[in-house]
């Protein structure tokens, strides 16, 4: 009788986690179904049909704002990784010196912040550059998203920073390599899977933002988030159900690789 | 002739100045495109609404006085807002609210994912990433599809016969409730798992073996030692429920107001930039109290289990 005791039951719990997969899961499946829907309306189901992926296709401005999503976040996800790999080299595997505190502060900042703050914000702050300069290009979503995706691609950098020791490091020294030559041969091959898991997080986190985009952006920059979301607004087609199951499918080949990349152990 | 200590603190000093170099581009960018702007939010806080938004560069309270407070346009009385209070008090309700039943939901979750077998226990946890993973707002879109009118759950109802007409769940508090859950559930079982991925069962063990009950085991000794995963669950859950912005504007349709929708009036049709940089000062004031008491808390729970 004893044996058949485990110390790990709970009651409901088991019952409880299977409702939360079910429910976390269930919405998303049948999005995707209805994006196949023929019928026009989207409570009817009128047999399988491909054409709302054409349409998405043959729409330019969803063409245009996909285009303009990867863009930024190719640009803010290069940019916030350099950046956060030079930051994590800069708070890691150190004592404790002045500003490390500051330091930690400062670059989790956008995470404490509401992006609806952080939005507000940059419509503020950004205005006033425009009048400034005049310029009123991509360059202000570039700028915005690079700042809140460096404190997500820094913190995969940072905890594989944190596992490797500096013996290799030390060892290379003593062989006379330059410091650049031990970064290069040494550490940059050791850390790569970090830069690129935050390389990776920083991508989807920028293709992610909807309310910081929202705010930034200037007439006719519509990423593919927020023209997403004025369609939502204005009423429902399988239209909005086709872009989204070709944006999951994205996002889920990007978070396979993330996990095969930050779970590899060597 | 340096001696061997002036050596050593020159290349210290050296060490340091080049981890400051090392930092400064990202210390940089979040300098200018995170942090400062949000001075710039408390300065615009204190001038006077220009005509067609923007501000005019003088100095005025109103837009403090009018966050809890309105003036009578007749006789200059100050009066309590009724709507600012109305919404300042059903953002921190539904934030309160969802980050509860996530964690009611995301504990056992995260306690079921922990409680696996190493093998699978990465699958689970790939599971629940996925959602994380996803965009937000095709989540809320996903949620809206199932809970509309004509949606799943009330044509399943209907058919079935339990009632005869749709019920009204979306552009409801309910329906940003849901939504809200849905979306966050993944940021409250992650930190939790974390936490729990850790707990050494053999105190659990040690419970049963002093004729513990199940629920006793829960409370006494689980629950204490996975406590800073739930705390820091709870703080990734409530610091976006209380400024969301795309659940409430899909999900909420207008009518139902949230913070976040407040604030962006001030910013569109109401032309009071004044007003919405003093709102959104006011949320993040509410949630430094939140992170205050959190990192207070963590301390204290911090080392107490050796």
């Amino acid at each position: 009788m004893a044996s058949n005791f485990s110390i790990k039951h709970q009651p409901g719990f088991t019952t409880i986690a299977a409702t939360c997969f079910v429910v976390l899961y269930l919405p998303i499946v049948v999005l995707v179904i209805y994006a196949f829907n023929a019928a026009t309306s989207t409570s009817e189901w009128g047999g399988f049909s491909l054409k709302w992926f054409q349409s998405a296709y043959q729409n330019t401005q969803v063409i245009d704002a996909t285009l303009r999503s990867f863009q930024i976040g190719s640009i803010a996800a290069v940019l916030s990784t350099i950046f956060a790999t030079m930051a994590a080299l800069a708070t890691t595997r150190t004592a404790s010196y002045p500003g490390l505190t500051f330091k930690y502060a400062a670059i989790n900042q956008p995470l404490m912040v509401p992006e609806i703050v952080t939005g507000v914000a940059l419509l503020i702050f950004f205005s006033r550059i425009k009048i400034f300069t005049g310029y009123s290009g991509i360059g202000y979503l570039v700028a915005a998203h690079t700042a809140f995706c460096i404190p997500f691609a820094y913190l995969p950098i940072r905890a594989r920073l944190e596992n490797m020791d500096l013996t290799l490091e030390r060892a290379a020294a003593d062989l006379y390599a330059t410091p650049w030559k031990t970064f290069r041969r040494i550490t940059l091959p050791l850390l790569w899977p970090g830069i690129l898991a935050g390389l990776m997080l920083a991508f989807v986190i920028s293709l992610d933002d909807v309310v910081i985009t929202e705010f930034v952006k200037s007439g006719g920059q519509d990423t593919l988030p927020t023209y997403m979301l004025g369609q939502i607004r204005r009423g429902i087609t399988p239209e909005i159900n086709a872009i989204s199951t070709a944006f999951l499918l994205l996002s889920v080949a990007i978070v396979t690789l993330f996990f095969f990349v930050s779970r590899k152990r060597d | 002739m340096a001696t061997a200590e002036e050596v050593a603190k020159a290349a210290e000093r050296r060490d340091v100045r080049d981890r400051w170099l090392l930092s400064a581009p990202a210390l940089l960018v979040i300098l200018l495109a995170a942090t400062g702007p949000l001075l710039i939010v408390l300065v615009y806080s204190f001038l006077t609404p220009g005509a067609y938004g923007d501000v005019k560069w003088q100095f005025s309270s109103d837009a403090w006085t009018s966050v809890f407070l309105e003036r009578d346009i007749f006789d200059d009385t100050l009066s309590l807002a009724a709507a600012h209070v109305t919404i300042f008090w059903r953002s921190i309700k539904l934030a309160i609210v969802t980050t509860l039943a996530t964690l009611a939901l995301g504990f056992p979750t995260a306690y079921f994912m922990a409680t696996r077998s190493e093998k699978t226990r990465d699958l689970w946890l790939f599971l629940i990433t996925i959602p994380f993973w996803t965009n937000l707002l095709i989540r809320t879109f996903a949620v809206l599809q199932i809970i509309r009118n004509e949606g799943i759950i009330n044509t399943i109802l209907l058919k079935l016969g339990i009632i005869s007409a749709p019920i009204q769940i979306l552009y409801t508090d309910t329906a940003i409730l849901i939504g809200m859950a849905y979306v966050y559930l993944p940021l409250m079982v992650l930190p939790i798992y974390a936490s729990m991925e850790k707990l050494d069962f053999r105190l659990v063990e040690a419970g049963y073996d002093l004729y513990a009950t199940r629920f006793k085991v829960l409370r006494k000794i689980i629950f204490p030692l996975v406590k800073p995963g739930v705390i820091a669950g709870s703080i990734l859950v409530f610091i976006p429920a209380l400024g969301a912005y795309v659940t409430p504007s899909v999900l909420g349709g207008g009518k139902n107001m949230m913070l976040s929708n407040l604030i962006e009036l001030q910013f569109g049709q109401g032309r009071n930039w004044p007003l919405g940089s003093a709102l959104s000062i006011t949320v993040m004031i509410i949630v430094m109290v939140a992170l205050l008491a959190y990192v207070r808390n963590a301390g204290k729970s911090g080392v107490r289990h050796g």
